[in-house]
This record gives structure tokens, sequence and C-alpha cells, in this order.
């Protein structure tokens, strides 16, 4: 009989990565394992940020990681999304922290910003010196931010901002916002340090999910910038949209991490647990379970790393991403009740990660594009035709 | 911003040869040139056309993946290939396709004599031979090793007595590979269907694959030669390691039913105007090409991976079950939202989706019912029997 195969590798995809990606991909494993998992139960029910990780991660090299220069990693965008995974395994919460940083904050000072913004911000977040957030959503514009009332107007050579932004992650801990307003040329992004007068932080804490994350909102009263705060290279909502396409991308591989999680969980349970005298793992409903969960993970990962070898290639658009993020954030979430499901009573507890990740993915599957804008988006892209009005 | 190609979103035709986009593309304009314009009329009147079998070994489609013996040789993602291509033309023309090379072909070259191998495979490859396989039986589907069929010896022949069912390519077969009972576990058999006893009925009123000849099996009294056992095993394993080579067509298959549904959807939506737009424009049939859409991507980048692992000769049959299991629920499952989305239009054979709606419930049940391959996908993960 040959050897039993990976129930946490079925079809054998880490074959698929290079001696490297392992390499980077099992270090992201360890910092998990040794310096998340014992303690995450405990930032999720006390609704904290572990803000002391972030120079752990920096010196990791997971802060803008798939960015060159400024004190940035240079990786790949699969070793991104491979870090993505192996954090999200973690929390959500902790790898949305990553994602704001590296993916909504340091790409577009590093795509967008003038040399002496990169110099300034880029080599402080890589190292996790400096915390950044991301402030395009409102309370009035969420799947529609054309639709966001802030606003900068020019007072001589400065800007002045006024607005509301909400569910900026790493908002209350932050030092910069990457903040998106409208002007009289259209939409841009200006780099807020958090201590300009008029900007004001408030934690959401009433959230049930993203626990160990610092969801916040930003208030914005007369904000008095310099005219170098602006990012000169992004006018239009194509600078944030292409922000959001990189965060997306990290959250195709991202889910799958979470989602592993969960269904290890649930196999280590449904082997040993017994009933009716025998482990419910053999018996067929649950088994039906553990063989959905286990291809569905399979499928998620094979998708995730073939719009990492896209993007790699310099091939993979938006839409691509799209479809990734839809897919993967559902299956995620599905995996996850599932898992919940599987572990009965002891589910609804913190004594299994599963609940925890299981709530996490609501958010995961309502931000950064809902389920149903990155339908639309995947309609179009096959059809040609909009259909979001 | 759209797609260049919308069946292809993921590019996957880069991961492609040379060579496997050449045997595709060749086995794509087959299917265009000669099954496509009368399909619909074959289905409607419950025929297979024979006359496809040349073309299809011209191409040397038959036992395609074997080596040696008239066979072509080609590797394992190119018969996955051809099996998308063509069961993008009508499942029952790839389940010929199957039962010929993996189920008859494949145990004659793997557990076969050199006679067994000279007399059948060159003749089978060229199209003059069509096999079939005879495991399954009334009584015995999911679980095969209650097989009632026998095979009793008598001097040095063998004596079969049976009955075997749901056999394609039954009625039109020279050749059947019949596994039967014997006193050292079950074997396999090669019979010349015009051997005295063995007759066939084949099997009418079905809705499903009715361009393919599903046939039920009857030995009396069959009396064999000595030479007509496949020596070089004994035991379930053998038909079974057949399955898996039929599975794993079935993997890409059923991806080539799917996109030739998810092609008649798209183009149908684009062009149907309701309310003074294109039902294309509209939410509720967004979302269901989307979500065909990653059905059909994640269901292709299974199939590719499956290939490249066999290719690299390590596929195992847990995994060929994932890709069964997962694939033709996919295919199933956009099929029949494709039928929805062409509206009355999708009940009729003018378009090619509720033919393969149709033939994709007998992929869904052959070859390992869903409940089967689940099982098998369970007990790898757990390391647990639950088919009892």
């Amino acid at each position: 009989m040959p050897e039993p195969l990976d129930p946490m590798d079925l079809l054998e995809l880490d074959a698929l990565l290079s001696v490297e990606e392992r390499s980077l991909r099992d270090r992201a494993r360890a910092f998990v394992g040794e310096q998340i998992r014992p303690h995450v139960e405990s930032w999720f029910a006390d609704g904290r940020f572990p803000l002391e990780l972030a120079p752990a991660l920096g010196e990791l090299g997971m802060l803008g990681m798939h960015l060159d220069g400024y004190g940035c990693p240079g990786g790949s965008t699969v070793d991104y999304g491979l870090a993505c995974m192996e954090i999200e395994a973690g929390d959500s919460g902790l790898r949305s922290f990553m994602s704001v940083q590296g993916s909504l904050v340091m790409f577009p000072i590093h795509a967008f910003g003038s040399e002496e913004q990169r110099t300034e911000w880029l080599p402080r977040l890589a190292a996790g010196e400096a915390i950044g957030c991301f402030a395009l959503t409102e309370p009035g514009a969420g799947s529609d931010p054309a639709g966001m009332t802030t606003a900068a107007r020019r007072d001589g050579g400065d800007w002045i901002l006024d607005g509301h932004k909400r569910w900026s992650t790493n908002g209350t801990v932050s030092d910069l916002a990457v903040v998106w307003a409208r002007t009289e040329e259209g939409i841009r992004g200006f780099l807020v340090p958090s201590g300009t007068p008029g900007v004001r932080f408030r934690p959401i804490d009433d959230a049930w999910s993203l626990r160990a994350a610092a969801r916040s909102e930003l208030l914005l009263d007369s904000v008095r910038l310099p005219g170098s705060a602006v990012l000169p290279g992004a006018m239009g909502l194509g600078g944030p949209l292409s922000c959001l396409t990189e965060a997306r991308f990290g959250i195709a591989f991202g889910a799958m991490g979470a989602a592993r999680d969960c269904y290890a969980t649930a196999l280590r349970h449904a082997v040993s647990r017994e009933q009716f005298g025998r482990p419910i793992a053999s018996f067929q409903l649950t088994q039906a379970k553990l063989a959905s969960m286990a291809i569905e993970l399979a499928k998620g990962t094979l998708l995730a790393l073939r719009l990492g070898r896209m993007k790699d290639a310099g091939i993979a658009g938006p839409q691509q991403v799209s479809l990734g993020k839809l897919a993967n954030a559902r299956a995620a979430l599905e995996i996850a009740r599932d898992a919940r499901a599987i572990l009965g009573g002891d589910g609804i507890t913190a004594m299994h990660p599963v609940m925890r990740h299981m709530l996490n993915l609501e958010s995961v599957l309502t931000y950064e594009g809902t389920q149903e804008i990155h339908t639309l988006i995947v309609g179009e892209a096959l059809t040609g035709m909009r259909a979001f009005t | 911003m759209t797609f260049a190609d919308p069946l292809d979103p993921l590019a996957l035709d880069d991961l492609l040869s040379e060579e496997e986009l050449a045997i595709r593309d060749a086995v794509r304009r087959l299917v265009e040139d000669l099954v496509l314009p009368d399909v619909g009329d074959w289905f409607e009147r419950g025929l297979f056309p024979q006359e496809i079998r040349a073309a299809v070994a011209d191409l040397g489609l038959l036992g395609m993946h074997l080596d040696g013996y008239g066979c072509l040789g080609a590797n394992a993602t190119s018969y996955g290939l051809a099996c998308m291509e063509l069961e993008a033309g009508d499942s029952g023309l790839r389940s010929f396709v199957s039962v010929q090379g993996s189920l008859s072909m494949f145990p004659i070259h793997r557990y076969g004599s050199d006679e067994q191998r000279a007399e059948w495979l060159p003749r089978m490859a060229a199209g003059e031979v069509v096999g079939c396989f005879g495991l399954t039986e009334p009584d015995s589907g999911s679980d095969p090793a209650r097989m009632r069929t026998s095979a009793r010896r008598d001097g040095t022949d063998w004596i079969l007595d049976g009955t075997k069912m749901w056999i394609t390519n039954g009625g039109i077969a020279q050749l059947a590979v019949v596994w039967a009972g014997t006193d050292d576990g079950i074997r396999g058999f090669l019979v010349p269907t015009d051997t005295p006893g063995f007759s066939t009925r084949d099997v009418h009123r079905k809705l499903s694959l009715r361009a393919s000849v599903t046939s039920e099996l009857v030995m009396d009294g069959v009396r064999l030669p000595a030479g007509a056992v496949l020596p070089g095993v004994t035991g379930m394993k053998a038909p079974l390691s057949c399955l898996t080579e039929a599975r794993y067509g079935i993997v890409w298959g059923a991806m080539g039913a799917a996109r030739a549904c998810l092609a008649s959807a798209l183009e149908y939506a684009g062009t149907r105007v309701q309310w003074g737009r294109p039902i294309a424009g509209f939410q509720l049939t967004q979302a269901k090409l989307a979500e065909m859409t990653v059905q059909l991507q994640e269901g292709l980048l299974l199939a590719h991976h499956l290939g490249s692992s066999k290719d690299a000769g390590r596929l195992r049959p847990e995994q060929v079950s994932v890709g069964k299991l997962n694939n033709v629920r996919a295919a199933l499952e956009i099929a029949r939202t494709c039928r929805s989305i062409l509206g009355a239009s999708g009940i009729t054979l003018e378009y090619p989706v509720i033919r393969h709606m149709n033939n994709l419930e007998s992929v869904f049940t052959y070859e390992g019912t869903h409940e089967m391959h689940t099982l098998i996908v369970g007990q790898a993960v757990t390391g647990l029997r639950a088919f009892e």
C-alpha cells in the first residue's frame, strides 16, 4: 500500500511551490505558531489589536513584501499570497493589518507617491515602526465610493480636508492615514499624519468580527495639509481601486488560510470524538462535510496560486482578482460554518479557533468589495455589460 | 473591463504545450465538423453514430494514452483534453471513447498477455473492434464485489454465467471485457461477442446518453478457452484500476460539457432582449454567469493539476475521486443553470444545453456515484471507511 495522502494537502499542491516559497511559507507558519496562536483568543476576546507584533512582522519581511526598494522585501506576489495565507491561518484580523499596511498604504505610496514621500514613509512602514491606515469607505459610500463626500480644497499652497471615513482598519493605532477625497480635479489621495490637528480616530467597538484588528472611524475636521501631502501620481478612482486589487489578491490566499485552520480543527475533532461507539469521522454525513471542505480548500488554493502566477507574469487584471476574492471568501466562510457544525457545542467556544475564524470571515466576505460587487465585476467581464446601477 | 476570452479568464491555455494544444484543437475541429451539426438529431433518435468511429480512430483518440500496439502514446493531459473536447460535443461520444480506451484497451494493455495485446489492441485503436466493459450487474452497482457473474473451470476452458447491466457500447461491441467471480477471486475475461451463449439487449427508453448505446450483457454457459482470461491480475483491484483511468477522463470531459453549456448561455443572454436590454445586463443573470465561471475555472484548474500529477506518475485514485466528485457535480449544476438562462428555448434540442444536462445525470452516477467518491475522499482524509 502506498503512503496515505496528507489530508491537509490531498492533491499535493505543495509540489507546485518552489523550495524558496515553501521555506518562506514555513517561516510564516512558525511565526503564527509561536507569536499568534498562544494569544489570539485573548486578543479577540478583549477586542485588542496586538500592536507589539508589528516590528516582528516587519523583521520577517511581511510588510509591503511584494514591493521593491525603500527597505521593502521585494518578494513575488506568490510570496505575498503565501504569507497572507499563513497569517490568516492565525487570524483574519492580523492578515487584515498586513494587507492594509502593505497593499493599501505602502502600495499607493510606492506606486503614486513622490520620491520624498516614499523615502519618508516606506522604510518605517516596512519595518513596522510606523503603522498606516487606508480611508476610502464612508458611512454613506461603501460599494459606490465615487459617492464619497470627504472633500479637499486648496488654500494657497495648502489643502484643507473635511469628511468622515468609516471601516478604516488600523486607524486607531496608525501614524499615517492614506485618505481619498474629492477635489476640483477629481478624487485624490492624501498622506495624513495621525497627529495633524483636526484628525480624530474613533474605535468601532461594537463588532463581533475582526476583534483582534483595530476597526476605526476617521473624522477629518478642517485638516490643513501642506501641498506635498497629496499623492502626485493618482487622479480619479483608479488610484484607490488599484490598491484594492492588491489587497483583494492577498485575500484570495488569506481566506484559504483561515479555511485550512478550520478544516484542520474539524478533522482532528471528528477522528477523536466518539458517539454511538465510534469516531464521528466514520459516519457518512461527517465524511461528506470533510470531503467537501478538503475539496473546496484545494480548489481555492489552486485558484489563488494560479492568480499569483498570472500576477507575477503580469497577466492578471482586476477582473481575475475579483474572481478569486469572490470564490475564496465565500468558500472559506462555508468551510468555517461546516467546521463549526462538526465541532458541536465546543464549536461555539474559544477552545477552538473555528467560531473566531467564522466570525472574522463575515467581514472578509463584505470588505474589499462585497460578494455582490465582485459578482458584478466578473459579470461585466463576461458579458461586457455593466449592471451596477 | 472584459475578459479577453470569457471561457478562459485564467489563461489556462498558457499551461499547455504546443503538442497538447495541437491535439486539443484537432479534436475540437472534429467535434465542430462531424458532431455538432447532427448530435441533436442522434440524441433525439437515440442512436450512436457508428460512422464517427473511423474519424475518432484516425485522430488516434482510441487508447490514446497507451503505448505501442498501434496506440498513440499521448500524455495524460492530452488524453484529458481530448475527453474535454469530445464531451463538449456530447457525453455519449466521450463515453464511447472512455469505454474503448480506458475500460477495454487499458486492461488488455496492463493485464493482458502479449498474444491478447497483439490480437486486440491494434484493431481497437483503429476502431475496427469496439470494446465494452462488463462489471456492473442489476444487483451490484456501487458494491461490485458482490457480483453474481461467475466463471468456472471446465478442463482448461472457462464457463461464464451471469448478467451485466448498464454496459456502454455493449450492443455494438465485438469484444467484452467481463469481470467474473472465480475460485481464485474476481478475474477478467476477454469475450468475443459472437461466442455462443453471449447475447446483449439494449436499454431503451432512457432520457440520458441517448447518442450512446447502453446494454445488458447476458452470458449463458459461455465457453471460453484458457487464453481468454487476463493473466496479470486477480481481485477487484484490476477493474478498479480501469475505473480510475476512465474517471480521470471524466474529470476533464465533464468540463467540456459545462463549457459548451456556458458558451451557449453567454451567447443567448447577450442577445436575448427583455425589458429593452439584453438579459446579460441584469444582476441575477450576471450572478449566474459569474458563479458558473468560478465553478468552470476551478474544475479546469483541478483537471490540469491532476493531469500534471498523472504525467509525473504520482496521481492517486483518491485524487481522481476528488476530481470526478467535484467536476461532475459542477458540470451538472452549470448545465442546470444554463438551462434556466435559456428560458423556454432551453428545453429544446435547438441548443445543446438540455442534452448535456440530461447526459450529465448519467455521468453523475456512473464510474462511481457521487456518494461513492464522497466516501473515497472521506476515507482519504479521515483514514476511516464508511461504505458499509
